[in-house]
């Protein structure tokens, strides 16, 4: 495997269009979380006309929900949640300026389409690597909708968290790409 | 007549939720390494040593495996001769309260599921499945189910004619539907026969077996091991980046069904297919 690459924020895009889908990177920096309730809340502000409690041009959300932190840690656990959750909702948060995301699983068609249109890159987490990845956060502090505990929008310091580029800045999609390289299905599929 | 408190159950669930929660079964520790070993592609490798890291973390600092802690599924194995002084289902409720509090585990239970959803706040109420037996015992069962993996799970009424074919296209449509979102490498529970939802109860109860125990029968000990041969020629790999290990195992239980009938449940797992067990 190549050495990951090393990415810290704020996010810029140059940084976005460097990335290849199948790159290996650590990113060290401010990433902020945020999930199904928090999403739900921020585009129903933007419908409204009001602005968003955090200003996304140029930063990566991370979508998480972690578990609570023990006394004298930052954060419980913290692995990645399902990100086809958020597609709804998505290009919206493009729209604001926001050019990574951290989750796992597919995206939606619509959600490449606008990533491909403001040169985002979609990042995998581990999923079920929760503790590996909780040790690389460094802090998390809740910035707004407090009330929705885990799944609160706060802001993250992480200091080489670890991920894998999956869609990049032009769409390519390492899901589809390493899925093909590895499929061994019979083609007519006779089971 | 034996009895056993309320207290009792109370305390040995919140136990049951904290130690499911924190520490990976030994069989799955050890497929890991095998199927790291095994693992063609080097990323699946890489993701497939990052889990085997992950679970060393999570027992040496007694944290859970993945944030996702669950919604907490009880199986109860309860004695006919025991009597509960006290509420059994508050009893556990009260268990998996405590533990999920004590324990620092996420609390991701919703009271409503359509309209306001409004977090519980105490991850109850806990799915409880109990079965009457012949003794004087109590055996609890936790398996804190968590719904990346949960949510890619089907049930799908088969025709008999459908036979083994109908089964193997089942997973691989569901398995494939299912891609990266259940976190890769998966354990899949399957159910055969009985009722639709005996089915699913089925396919759960599947994913309580040691991975490295195949059914009794032999049929399907062979069916579990064609499966998951299938599912590996799929190559959704590791986190669905592509890769020759797509699920650790597939486990099978059965039961009698309708003339008329195939019911098959598949219950999708991640790598951390949780469970604790006590007998009281």
């Amino acid at each position: 495997m190549a050495a990951p690459i090393k990415i810290t924020t704020p996010f810029t895009l140059e940084q976005a269009r460097a990335l290849k889908a199948g790159d290996l990177v650590l990113i060290t920096g401010t990433v902020y979380t945020s999930r199904d309730a928090a999403h739900k809340r921020m585009t129903e502000a933007l419908a409204k006309g009001e602005t968003l409690p955090v200003d996304f041009h140029n930063q990566i959300v991370y979508y998480v929900g972690p578990s609570p932190a023990k006394p004298g840690q930052p954060i419980g656990s913290a692995g990645p949640t399902t990100s086809g959750r958020m597609d709804s909702y998505t290009p919206q948060m493009l729209d604001q300026g926001l050019l990574g995301m951290i989750g796992k699983g597919y995206r939606s068609p619509e959600v490449i389409a606008a990533m491909k249109k403001h040169q985002a890159v979609y990042f995998a987490a581990t999923g079920g690597a929760a503790a590996l990845i909780a040790a690389t956060v460094k802090s998390y502090e809740v910035v707004a909708y407090a009330d929705l505990g885990a799944e609160a929008l706060a802001r993250m310091t992480v200091e080489n968290f670890p991920a894998i580029v999956v869609i990049d800045s032009t769409g390519n999609n390492f899901y589809l790409e390493g899925q093909k390289q590895y499929c061994r299905l019979p083609a007519d599929n006779n089971l | 007549m034996r009895v056993i408190t309320a207290q009792m159950v109370t305390k040995a669930v919140a136990e049951l939720a904290i130690k499911a929660n924190y520490y990976l079964p030994e069989d799955v520790k050890t497929a890991l390494t095998h199927m790291h070993n095994q693992e063609q592609s080097p990323l699946g490798q890489e993701i497939i040593n990052q889990l085997i890291e992950n679970a060393a973390i999570a027992a040496q600092n007694d944290v859970p495996i993945c944030q996702d802690t669950g919604m907490a599924v009880i199986f109860l194995e309860l004695g006919q001769e025991v009597h509960i002084d006290g509420d059994l289902q508050t009893a556990i409720n009260n268990g998996v309260a405590t533990g999920y509090s004590e324990g620092y585990l996420r609390k991701s239970v919703v009271a409503e599921p359509l309209f306001n959803r409004k977090n519980t706040g105490n991850n109850t109420p806990a799915i409880i499945h109990t079965e009457i037996v012949p003794g004087d015992k109590l055996k609890i069962t936790l398996a804190p189910k968590g719904f990346g993996s949960e949510n890619m799970s089907a049930v799908k009424m088969l025709k008999p004619s459908d036979g083994v074919a109908g089964v193997k296209k089942f997973i691989l449509d569901t398995v494939l539907a299912a891609g990266a979102n259940p976190c890769p490498p998966i354990i899949v529970g399957m159910g055969i026969g009985g009722t639709m939802e005996k089915a699913a109860l089925l396919a759960k109860k599947a994913l309580l077996r040691p991975i490295d125990r195949h059914n009794a029968n032999p049929d399907y000990a062979k069916l579990e091991e064609e499966l998951l041969t299938l599912v590996n020629l799929t190559g959704v790999g590791p986190q669905g980046l592509g890769g020759t290990t797509t699920a650790l195992a597939v486990n099978i239980e059965y039961y009698p069904t309708h003339i008329a009938g195939l019911p098959v449940a598949i219950n999708v797992n991640c790598h951390a297919t949780r469970h604790a067990e006590t007998l009281i």
